[in-house]
């Protein structure tokens, strides 16, 4: 093999290892759009990544898996909505102890399966386009999940920006009481997308267990924390499905380069390679938010005007504000 | 954060969740084939039932004590310190630090453990303080900045233990070279159990109660933690108190950590935290945020995390089923108090 494929081969394995994130991220995405922070992801993903490997297990079928998967994200999204709309509870302490909960009842319920065989998704190779040089290799030689996770990005991007329900989506998270004045039902449309949503990050466990990671591995499965890096990616993408994309993609590439680097760097041990990406992490989603802050705005009044100008062009570029009216009550009374 | 007195209504509702989350988990047991009534006995006598496993559980409520004490001050700023399991391990890598240092030193070891101690206190506040200044100065959510640190400081302790402080020869997942049994917290008799770090712990929940209830400065958190552009307006500087809450939690999240080190393990090994930090805050919220309930509440976890030590050896089950009680628990207590106020606002005219 010359550079030239082992590079895009490189290229095309960080897109598709990136796809359980990409579901995660844009699922959040659309929760928090609605104005619900879903925080439980992290055990939504271990416990729909054990239960649909225990489903493709017992029934041999793979839909059934990952129809598994985007119930068991639902069904931990509806706790959350219930919980924060219904009941009127903080959606943070909801959802921080689902995360508790899924994850150790995926331990719990999941140990039976440890290190057994399962099925995995084959890889499916687009006829006509998986030929083309470069495209090809690069974008139409995954499975099927990679591709869906292509169209999500596209299709959720056309729903947000494009149509009128999504026109609304925008208004509910950002003007709950104009939406409502134009004739949405606030918490209706927010129980919709937090479930919803909640069924996309759902997708992410199988996605894992039946294709990436396949099987279910207990507490060595690699899979914790990961909830917690689709909710940073949420916010380092703006609340937009393309940058949130970006995130999860960078997020792959990064952990990519500590694979490749590792041989060449043999005083650092590998697991910290693993964890390097967080603090680069941290470092973006302050770059995302310092556009935010007070002391920024006033050291940028200070600059040079022409100075000023670049600057404040490209915190701009880079911002993001969370939908207005995020993780708090609507009361249409 | 407080919600109405305690009382009889409250007990009802403890009750009530308390009952949910046994069904649910009691359902569990019984979808396995497993009697619930054996398991909870098991889980009973594994941590109540001899001196040595009362000791255990009393091993494991120290650090709790120390982390849901120290969230209580966040929580009463309105700051949801996520990034505490990050402050425990901080506080475990500046105590082995400062104990390596002063290892070989001419000094008594009372002195050693107290430096050391006091270093795991600082590191824990420094990390807070990082996480605090990252919300207040960078617009960071505290949530997320915490999370992201949490990952960083376990890999720090990572690359300390397999790089600089690895063990002669070559690194483990077992931790550095023990210390020497000088630098040890002295134990009571032949139980894993000090003394000293139980006093800790307990003076840190009383130091806690009082700084909230009786002081101009708890008062002043509290204000924040309601409403802080009122504070704001009021006059209180209200990112110097969030910055002095995270402080003060990190530095008994620290405390934890530190003892984690001179009291339990000896050394700094990978898992040195033990998810002290993330349950401490279900010990906080199951409290409802009260100091008073603090102790007993991280008493009953703790047991639950030693007695669930038995179900792998008695029934094969995996003992991640305690933490699944303990979620449940919080998980009801919301939805009961919850449905609670909703009938009351649909009763009412």
């Amino acid at each position: 093999m010359n550079g030239e494929s082992l590079v895009l081969v490189g290229l095309a394995g960080i897109l598709s290892s990136a796809t359980p994130l990409l579901f995660a991220a844009i699922g959040e995405t659309l929760a928090e759009r609605a104005g619900v922070i879903n925080l439980s992801l992290n055990g939504t993903i271990l416990l729909s990544a054990m239960g649909s490997f225990g489903v493709a297990v017992k029934t041999g079928s793979l839909a059934l898996g990952f129809l598994a998967g985007a119930v068991i994200g639902a069904f931990m999204a509806l706790i959350v909505a219930f919980g924060s709309i219904t009941l009127r509870q903080s959606q943070v302490a909801v959802g921080f102890v689902l995360a508790m909960v899924g994850r150790d009842l995926s331990y719990f319920l999941g140990a039976p399966l440890m290190g057994r065989p399962g099925p995995t998704v084959p890889s499916w190779p687009v006829p006509a386009l998986g030929d083309i040089p470069v495209l090809g290799p690069l974008l139409f030689r995954h499975d099927l999940p990679t591709y869906a996770g292509f169209l999500l990005v596209a299709g959720a991007w056309f729903w947000l920006y494009r149509t009128r329900p999504g026109l609304i989506l925008q208004g509910v998270g950002e003007r709950p009481a104009a939406a409502h004045a134009r004739g949405a039902n606030v918490n209706r449309l927010r129980y919709l997308y937090t479930i919803f949503g909640g069924a996309l990050v759902g997708l992410a466990g199988p996605i894992y267990s039946l294709s990436i990671k396949a099987g279910w591995m207990g507490t060595i499965s690699g899979l914790d924390g990961l909830g917690w890096i689709a909710l940073a990616i949420t916010i380092f993408g703006g609340w937009n499905p393309w940058r949130a994309a970006l995130g999860a993609w960078f997020f792959a590439l990064l952990q990519w380069l500590g694979l490749v680097l590792q041989p060449h760097l043999p005083g650092v041990p590998m697991q910290v390679l693993q964890v390097a990406p967080f603090p680069l992490m941290i470092l973006a989603l302050l770059l995302v938010n310092a556009g935010n802050a007070e002391w920024v705005q006033r050291a940028l009044a200070a600059l040079s005007e022409p100075r000023r100008r670049a600057a404040a062009r490209l915190l701009r570029s880079l911002r993001a504000a969370p939908p207005a009216s995020l993780g708090e009550h609507f009361e249409s009374r | 954060m407080k919600e109405g007195r305690p009382g009889w209504e409250a007990a009802v509702r403890i009750g009530l969740a308390a009952g949910l989350a046994v069904v649910f988990v009691s359902g569990l047991l019984a979808l396995l084939g497993v009697s619930p009534a054996r398991a909870f006995m098991e889980m009973a006598s594994g941590s109540v039932g001899s001196a040595g496993k009362l000791a255990d559980v009393l091993v494991a409520w120290v650090p709790l004590l120390l982390v849901a004490s120290g969230l209580l001050v966040t929580f009463a700023a309105g700051l949801w310190n996520i990034g505490i399991e990050g402050q425990v391990m901080m506080g475990a890598v500046f105590t082995t630090w400062m104990l390596r240092l002063l290892q070989d030193a001419a000094l008594p070891p009372a002195l050693v453990l107290a430096l050391a101690i006091g270093a795991g206190m600082l590191g824990g506040a420094l990390w807070a303080v990082f996480a605090g200044l990252l919300k207040t100065h960078g617009g960071v959510n505290e949530i997320f900045g915490g999370l992201g640190l949490n990952f960083v400081a376990s890999g720090l302790a990572l690359w300390l233990i397999f790089g600089p402080w690895k063990r002669p020869g070559v690194g483990s997942m077992s931790g550095t070279e023990p210390f020497p049994e000088a630098l040890w917290l002295p134990q009571i008799g032949a139980l894993r159990l000090s003394g000293w770090a139980l006093a800790l712990g307990v003076l840190g929940i009383v130091l806690v109660g009082a700084l909230l209830r009786g002081t101009y400065f708890g008062l002043k958190v509290k204000a924040v933690g309601r409403n802080a552009r009122a504070a704001f307006l009021l006059g209180i500087p209200t990112t110097r108190y969030m910055l002095s809450g995270f402080a003060l939690c990190g530095a008994l999240a620290g405390a934890a950590g530190a003892l984690q080190v001179t009291a339990v393990y000896h050394r700094l090994i990978p898992a040195i935290s033990s998810g002290y930090g993330f349950l401490g805050l279900l010990v906080a919220m199951l409290s409802g945020y009260r100091a008073l309930a603090v102790p007993f509440v991280a008493f009953f976890f703790a047991a639950l995390n030693i007695g669930s030590i038995q179900l792998p050896i008695v029934f094969r089950l995996d003992s991640s089923l305690s933490g699944v009680l303990q979620g449940m628990l919080v998980l009801c207590v919301l939805v009961v108090h919850g449905a609670r106020r909703r009938f009351r606002r649909e009763a009412a005219p």
